[in-house]
């Protein structure tokens, strides 16, 4: 099986590694991995800010990167959201103000194979036992695109339990949102630190080593306030939990991966 | 009430403050969680709540598309009963049409149902200014009189009070409007309720003119419909000679059948109740039994403009449940009052901009006072995709396009304030559309990322005053693939780059 | 123009979008929802209403109709009540065993002297078991709608099992629009304060529901 994998715009630049830890995942499991350059952004900053016809470029070009690709797998829940769920919306807007159906036509495409990594890996490969170790304790925040507009459901969970070495602790109020929502903590600071704070007490009131999210945006916001209050939980996106084995352990099996890309800056 | 809502502040700004309320956030904290379990189980109860909840979204569409045709049947039925029917556009003409009809009986006391269509249009201020004292009997509605403060809440206007600060209230404001509170009041609810009991009995019982809202208007039958707690509604709507009801055109429901899908759907998202305590039903007059003397006010206030939006018009759905607000956790961290309309929380971030348009600061800020979180779709009982909403108003804040304000097609320029932020949106669009270029520019950052401050400037600081700031790595994935993979991707099929 | 015209001109305006061959009754509505939730006998469907009456603070009891005058006088006797105010078409061997001044439902008299009424003893038109219901439609055993709110201490008595539906869809057919409705589903209450429930504010403070059939005198859920 060949996929094509949409990496997002924001682990493409900040947090490489989670892409990294896709193409190992993936391939371990047997697939193909194909990474076609012509992709960017899903557009979802400019749509939800509300600058839909600055977000149709994307569509397009969304379109013709993955024109190949039956199968296009990302490790983000919430830029396989927008393009399940806004595409067909400025396609529908763009036709209603009389511009064709072209960006109709191209989100109709987009969406049908579009999966977020663990629909992909629990629906389309039917596993939940990916082979990874990962010794350590992990608190699973479900984000809230993840959760509510994808319904990934208990989808990350289940693939977690079945990580050997992995304790997986509850988060208390774990679907209340971070409060990150993208341009939100720009334009409403003191709510989103407000959310972001309450998230921060219940994640180290577990007591788990890692906070785990599909979502690395989610994870650059409270990774940032774990980061700014000296904590030591470590941001971890799923994928590299589930890319992990025991060869990444080290001798002592303790060491946290995810360290590579020169942690949170203090 | 003399406090009212015109010119407050942007969201940001007001929340900015109320944030900062320890006790506020403690008394939301606590009342929101309390009624979000309790309403989570009331739901849990009903195991075809999905199926209501799309025939109650189904039956306000349908409604909504024939509006006209439901108004003028509704007209029909309420006069054939033996009401008064009574059109007001905007507010002012709301407000003159009651203060009126109150002169007419010679009275110059009224006792008010909570409503929220009589705060959004100010009533009780415009009957002060025409020599008319209004008592509000909702037990929350009265604490906020008493306390010259604003409602904060839907369904409890003064859900941002808490038991001691309303004894304070109490003790110190009864005796200035009639009854005082009782010797030694202590902050048990129960008192509590018994002190507004004994202080309102009064007013009831001397009442010659009761106002009211409505939760629904059956057309086909011209009944109106109360759903309350309390006994304060039954009183103001049977005790009294003469009752006017203002009530949104929206609130229109074709069937008397229609009703066995809203009264489930409302007390379990509402007060997460199987039903609340008393729901009163009434049909223009009835010989001998209630009021003598019947007006219906229908008011649009930007309701017409609200529906002419063909995204925005599901917000015309709602049923004022406050279910959106229990769950919100922008509302819950912020308070009621940062939203600057008696509409807080998700469903006043939708509804007010639509209602007044969004030519104010406030009204343009409220679209973004939402994480896009999905709490408040998941848990409407009519299904309002509040996201898609708040997104489609962004779009009309940042980037104008037509709309109708009373009554007239206009189209709306950009909203100022946002170039800078405009410009950022295209520029980034325009590089997410040129790889190559983006590509040069992330070379660019990684190769200066020793270089990259450890918290920003300007508008950057909203991010870094309480967040580190993400470090820009060596490499991007993309250049890692090139120089581990390289050319194994084939030719870039995104057109430029 | 008037307003109506204005705001009517303002919504045919606003529905420009919808097709001119669309009728006021074609958008669909599905109505897959259940008329009833779960399968009941007529006595658990009664049990059901006893059990939600008392979840919400009214106190339940039972009775066969040959023992209901006795029992409306032990609960108007154990509530002190010295006055009753009773709808005119109540039936009156309810009350024979009363020691009580009864007050007829007048018109002429006014709030106030309801005020001075300890007790109101009224029959109901429908009780809804889901939801632990009584709806009153002013029927002559029910009286005008203020007989049941002004006094405080409210007996409702409910014939079973004829009375009593599972769900609200099975009692809305039963009622008329036409008639001023009254749902009560126990004594007044509140949530105002912190969002926390209290029983008793201005309605009727104490509601007892009579439930009174062949056979209900066995057990009693309150």
């Amino acid at each position: 099986m060949r996929v094509a994998l949409f990496v997002t715009c924001i682990n493409d630049t900040l947090r490489p590694r989670t892409g990294r830890a896709v193409v190992t995942l993936l391939e371990r499991l047997g697939v193909d991995v194909d990474f076609p350059a012509g992709q960017s952004c899903c557009g979802q900053p400019q749509f939800n800010t509300g600058y839909r016809h600055a977000t149709e470029p994307l569509v397009r070009r969304f379109d013709r990167a993955f024109a190949d690709h039956a199968y296009v797998v990302t490790p983000s829940g919430s830029c396989a959201a927008m393009v399940r769920d806004n595409f067909p919306r400025i396609g529908a807007k763009a036709a209603a103000e009389g511009r064709g159906r072209e960006l109709a036509e191209a989100a109709a495409r987009a969406v049908p194979k579009t999966y977020e990594l663990t629909e992909f890996l629990v629906d389309v490969l039917g596993v939940t036992d990916v082979g990874a170790y990962y010794p350590h304790t992990v608190t699973y925040h479900p984000t809230c695109h993840g959760l509510r507009v994808l319904g990934l459901g208990d989808r990350p969970r289940r693939l977690l339990e079945r990580v050997r070495g992995l304790t997986l602790k509850e988060l208390p109020g774990a679907e209340e949102c971070c409060g990150f929502g993208g341009t939100f903590a720009v334009k409403n600071p003191a709510v989103s630190a407000a959310m972001g704070a309450d998230k921060v007490r219940a994640v180290t009131g577990t007591g788990a080593q890692a906070l785990c999210t599909v979502d690395n945006s989610c994870l650059l916001h409270v990774g940032g306030m774990l980061a700014r209050q000296g904590s030591t939980v470590r941001p971890v996106h799923l994928a590299e939990i589930l890319a992990s084995t025991e060869a990444d352990a080290g001798p002592a099996g303790r060491a946290l991966p995810g360290g590579g890309d020169r942690g949170g800056a203090r | 009430m003399s406090r009212s809502f015109l010119g407050m502040p942007a969201f940001p700004r007001a929340a900015a403050v109320s944030t900062r309320d320890t006790r506020l956030r403690a008394n939301l904290a606590h009342a929101t969680h309390t009624i979000r379990d309790k309403r989570a189980r009331a739901v849990a109860e009903l195991d075809d709540w999905a199926q209501l909840r799309a025939a109650g979204a189904a039956i306000k569409d349908r409604t909504l598309r024939h509006l006209d045709h439901y108004l003028e049947q509704l007209e029909e039925s309420v006069v054939a009963a033996g009401g008064r029917v009574h059109w007001a556009a905007d507010a002012d003409e709301a407000n003159r049409i009651v203060a009126r009809l109150v002169r007419e009986t010679g009275e110059r006391e009224v006792v008010k149902v909570k409503s929220m269509a009589t705060q959004e249009i100010g009533l009780n201020e415009a009957l002060a200014d025409a020599g008319i004292r209004a008592y509000e009997t909702d037990l929350a509605e009265l604490i906020v009189q008493l306390g010259d403060d604003l409602p904060s809440h839907i369904l409890v206007p003064a859900i941002h009070r808490n038991r001691a600060e309303i004894r304070d209230v109490f003790r110190r404001e009864m005796g200035k409007w009639g009854r005082p509170a009782p010797e030694g009041l202590s902050d048990s609810p129960a008192e509590l309720a018994e002190a507004a009991r004994l202080h309102l009995r009064e007013k009831f019982l001397t009442a010659k003119v009761g106002i009211s809202g409505a939760n629904f208007m059956v057309a086909e039958s011209g009944t109106l419909v109360v759903v309350e707690s309390e006994g304060n509604g039954r009183m103001c709507l049977t005790l009294p000679e003469t009752l006017i009801s203002v009530v949104g055109i929206e609130k229109t429901v074709p069937t008397w059948q229609d009703l066995e899908v809203f009264l489930q759907l409302l007390p379990r998202s509402s007060t997460a109740e199987r039903m609340n305590p008393y729901t009163t039903t009434w049909t223009g007059t009835t010989d001998g039994d209630g009021p003598r003397t019947f007006h219906l006010v229908l008011l649009d206030n930007g309701r017409t403009d609200t529906l002419a939006d063909t995204v925005g018009r599901q917000a015309l759905r709602c049923i004022r449940c406050s279910a959106c607000l229990n769950v919100c956790p922008v509302y819950e961290r912020a308070g009621g009052h940062a939203y600057g309309s008696p509409y807080p929380g998700p469903i006043g971030a939708i509804l007010t901009p639509q209602l007044r348009g969004v030519a104010g600061p406030l009204e343009q800020s409220l679209p973004y006072a939402s994480s896009l979180c999905g709490a408040c779709y998941e848990v409407c009982p009519v299904a309002i995709d509040i996201p898609e909403v708040l997104v489609h108003l962004r779009e009309r804040v940042v980037e104008g396009g037509p709309v109708t304000r009373h009554g007239a097609r206009v189209v709306l320029k950009p909203a100022k304030g946002h170039a800078a932020e405009r410009a950022a949106m295209r520029a980034a669009a325009w590089a997410f559309d040129h790889p190559g270029a983006l590509r040069g520019g992330m070379r660019l950052a990684a190769r200066t990322r020793r270089l990259h401050p450890r918290r920003l400037p300007g508008p950057g600081r909203a991010w870094s005053d309480t967040r580190a700031l993400p470090a820009v790595p060596a490499e991007s994935f993309r250049d890692w693939w090139q120089r581990t993979r390289g050319g194994a991707a084939g030719p870039e099929r995104g057109g430029r780059t | 123009m008037s307003s109506r015209d204005v705001v009517l001109a303002r919504v045919r305006r606003a529905l420009a979008d919808v097709p001119r061959g669309e009728g006021p009754y074609d958008p669909p509505v599905p109505r897959d929802y259940r008329r009833v939730h779960g399968t009941r006998t007529p006595e658990e469907t009664v049990e059901l209403l006893a059990v939600n009456l008392a979840d919400y603070r009214a106190l339940v009891h039972r009775c066969a109709p040959a023992e209901l005058p006795s029992l409306i006088g032990r609960l108007l006797a154990a509530r002190g009540a010295r006055t009753v105010v009773v709808p005119p078409g109540l039936d009156p061997r309810w009350l024979s065993a009363a020691d009580v001044s009864v007050v007829p439902d007048r018109a002429a008299d006014t709030a106030r002297d309801l005020d001075a009424v300890d007790s109101v003893v009224t029959g109901c038109a429908v009780a809804v078991a889901e939801t632990g219901t009584l709806v009153l439609d002013g029927g002559p055993d029910q009286g005008r709608r203020r007989i049941t709110l002004v006094p405080d201490h409210h007996v409702c008595v409910v014939r079973v099992a004829d009375q009593v539906v599972d769900s609200v869809p099975q009692a809305l057919p039963r009622l008329s629009p036409r008639r001023p409705l009254t749902w009560i589903s126990g004594p007044s209450a509140t949530s105002d304060i912190e969002l926390d429930r209290v029983e008793g504010v201005h309605g009727p403070r104490t509601l007892e529901v009579v439930l009174v059939g062949a056979g209900a005198e066995h057990g009693g859920a309150g």
